[in-house]
């Protein structure tokens, strides 16, 4: 006779509800969204947290964060974040935003809302492209990179340049941390993980904004294979978009 | 401010103090004239009150935190003026489509585009209609004078959270920048505990999505027979209306806000000539008091609007009456405000025209 013994390694977190994602094969949506929600079981905020999801792929969100939700027109959680906040300030809040969404048509809200140090936390999913609407080019398509509105590659003379909000961010004396990570592999997925905790620590803390950039994959739009997919950006994203602490002012060791 | 005060004061901050007695905790705005004494008074009042005030980047970002902070369940107000509220349309089909309670007040200024800062009310459309995306409409409350400038936005706090949908302000720059004696009718609330599905945490018991996004079109289309059915029921418990010296009328002026103030005067006139006029005034715009102008205009010999706009609150006129009486229209655009005696000449005309 033999015994079975059963131990379970792995489970979904209660952040996040028993839903089947909609995301793509390959997408690191999932991934971050699962590292968000174990931060904030974590830091044991679960129930006193308010997140506003965007316009794009993660427009959805609402039915997979296990916490109270809020949809928000393109580009504006964080102003819909800012009144959520000013209105409760006892909250933990989070705003969960594409490129497209928080780079090209929420680009003020997003500036302001560093610049008056916003006590939100902003996860920013840069993958270069916008996905839920077709693959089309975002102010951060890379030079030469073909997207459904940039097929020939993105001509700078047409298209200008690529936009790095985390750099630009960093001018401003408002936030109190800024970062971009990536999930290109497993090493750099828990240095994410430790991002994510850093930032929503500082807002439990009452420092101010944080924000934490994260270069994602996009297979469908670019083509590639998920494996392939992960190797591009550690090959031409991290290039343009170098990651690292670009703003620090949490005072933690 | 306690009741039975007296007080003198302008329009724009008459209905400062009423946001402020009716329990707002929230204020989120930008300067634009003719509106600039909402955020300026509020920037000290909100703040030694215990409460929020926040000067946003722009109208988009301001009625987004009005998005935001109404979501949580607390008491919100915005304001603006014409090119202002274009900005802040989106925000407004949001509102409405995720059924959030929020006072948005417009103080008119003539358009289009940039236009002047002149009286104007040539937005009736764009309050009456949506103004923004979708199928959607706001409860539009239309003050003519100071004192309803208090009285109509404390009532605007409670109809918002009755229907949970946007009440708009709909006002212009006379009745902002006027000063006028007017008094407090009703001691100042409280600010209320946040409504309870407020997004404040599932700590309250339960967990609340905010959301307007209905992918599936059957589950759109319910949502929208919910809206059309709380448009139907704003019709029936909250219209309001007010009828002037037309027990012996035999020719109704209609006219709202600042216009109905000239109209007032080129009644007296009139009367002063034995031309037996008297008002229909609505006091809101949506729901419009159809019914009750019907039934006036049934017995009239002539409807006669008079506007600051090309003729807008014309159709609703029109619509009301199904031809059952003749309709004449007098407006002045682009800030100009006419003179009691030319809406009396005015009407005089259309009076020798049909004969009357």
């Amino acid at each position: 006779m033999t015994t079975m013994l059963e131990e379970t390694v792995f489970s979904r977190t209660e952040a996040l509800c028993d839903m089947r994602f909609h995301y793509c094969p390959g997408c690191a949506h999932g991934i971050v969204h699962r590292l968000v929600a174990e931060t904030l079981v974590d830091l044991k905020v679960l129930d006193r947290t308010v997140g506003v999801c965007p316009v794009g792929c993660a427009v959805f969100a609402y039915d997979y964060f296990n916490c109270d939700m809020i949809q928000a027109s393109h580009g504006r959680a964080p102003a819909v974040a800012t009144g959520v906040k000013r209105a409760c300030p006892d909250a933990v809040v989070f705003t969960y935003q594409g490129d497209g969404d928080l780079a090209s048509i929420g680009m003020a809200e997003i500036v302001h809302a560093a610049a008056r140090g916003e006590n939100i936390t902003v996860v920013f999913i840069n993958n270069a492209v916008y996905g839920m609407t077709g693959g089309q080019m975002a102010p951060t398509t890379m030079i030469g990179q073909q997207t459904t509105t940039s097929p020939l590659g993105r001509d700078p003379g047409l298209a200008g340049y690529p936009i790095r909000v985390s750099e630009l961010l960093a001018t401003l004396d408002g936030p109190t941390y800024i970062t971009r990570q990536t999930i290109a592999s497993p090493k750099e997925v828990l240095a994410t993980k430790r991002a994510l905790t850093r930032a929503f620590q500082a807002q439990v803390d009452g420092k101010g904004f944080s924000l934490v950039e994260i270069l994602s994959s996009c297979p469908t739009w670019w083509a590639k294979t998920p494996k392939d997919s992960l190797q591009w950006i550690e090959s031409t994203m991290r290039g343009i978009y170098p990651p690292g602490v670009l703003v620090d002012r949490t005072g933690y060791a | 401010m306690k009741m039975n005060t007296r007080v003198l004061m302008k329009g724009n901050e008459a209905l400062c103090h009423a946001a402020l007695d009716a329990g707002c905790f929230c204020f989120f705005g930008y300067p634009i004239t003719p509106q600039n004494q909402v955020p300026e008074y509020l920037s000290l009042l909100m703040p030694q009150h215990g409460r929020v005030f926040l000067q946003a980047e722009s109208e988009v970002a301001a009625i987004n935190m009005v998005y935001g902070a109404a979501s949580t369940g607390v008491r919100v107000m915005t304001s603006s003026s014409s090119p202002g509220i274009s900005l802040k349309q989106e925000g407004i089909s949001y509102l409405t489509g995720a059924e959030l309670p929020a006072v948005i007040v417009n103080v008119m200024r003539g358009g289009p585009g940039l236009g002047n800062i002149a009286p104007s009310q040539a937005d009736y459309f764009q309050a009456t209609r949506g103004g923004g995306h979708g199928d959607y409409r706001t409860l539009v409350l239309a003050p003519s004078s100071v004192q309803e400038m208090y009285d109509l936005t404390r009532d605007a706090f409670d109809l918002a959270e009755k229907y949970r949908n946007p009440v708009m302000i709909l006002t212009d720059a006379i009745q902002g920048q006027m000063m006028e004696p007017m008094t407090i009718t009703r001691d100042p609330l409280p600010v209320p505990a946040p409504l309870p599905w407020g997004t404040r945490g599932t700590r309250k018991g339960s967990r609340t999505i905010i959301n307007s996004l209905f992918i599936v079109a059957e589950e759109l289309e319910k949502q929208n027979q919910r809206l059309q059915a709380k448009y139907d029921q704003m019709a029936r418990e909250d219209l309001r209306w007010q009828e002037e010296e037309l027990a012996e009328a035999e020719v109704a002026i209609v006219a709202y806000g600042s216009a109905a103030r000239v109209c007032r005067t080129a009644i007296r006139l009139l009367r002063e000539q034995g031309v037996r006029v008297g008002m229909f005034r609505p006091i809101t715009l949506f729901p419009f008091p159809s019914d009750a102008l019907r039934a006036v205009g049934e017995r009239m010999k002539l409807l006669f609007t008079v506007e600051l706009s090309a003729g807008q609150m014309l159709d609703d006129v029109r619509l009301a009456l199904e031809g059952r009486c003749p309709i004449g229209f007098y407006g002045r655009t682009g800030g100009v405000v006419p003179t009691p005696e030319e809406v009396a000449e005015a009407l005089l005309a259309k009076m020798r025209e049909l004969g009357i």
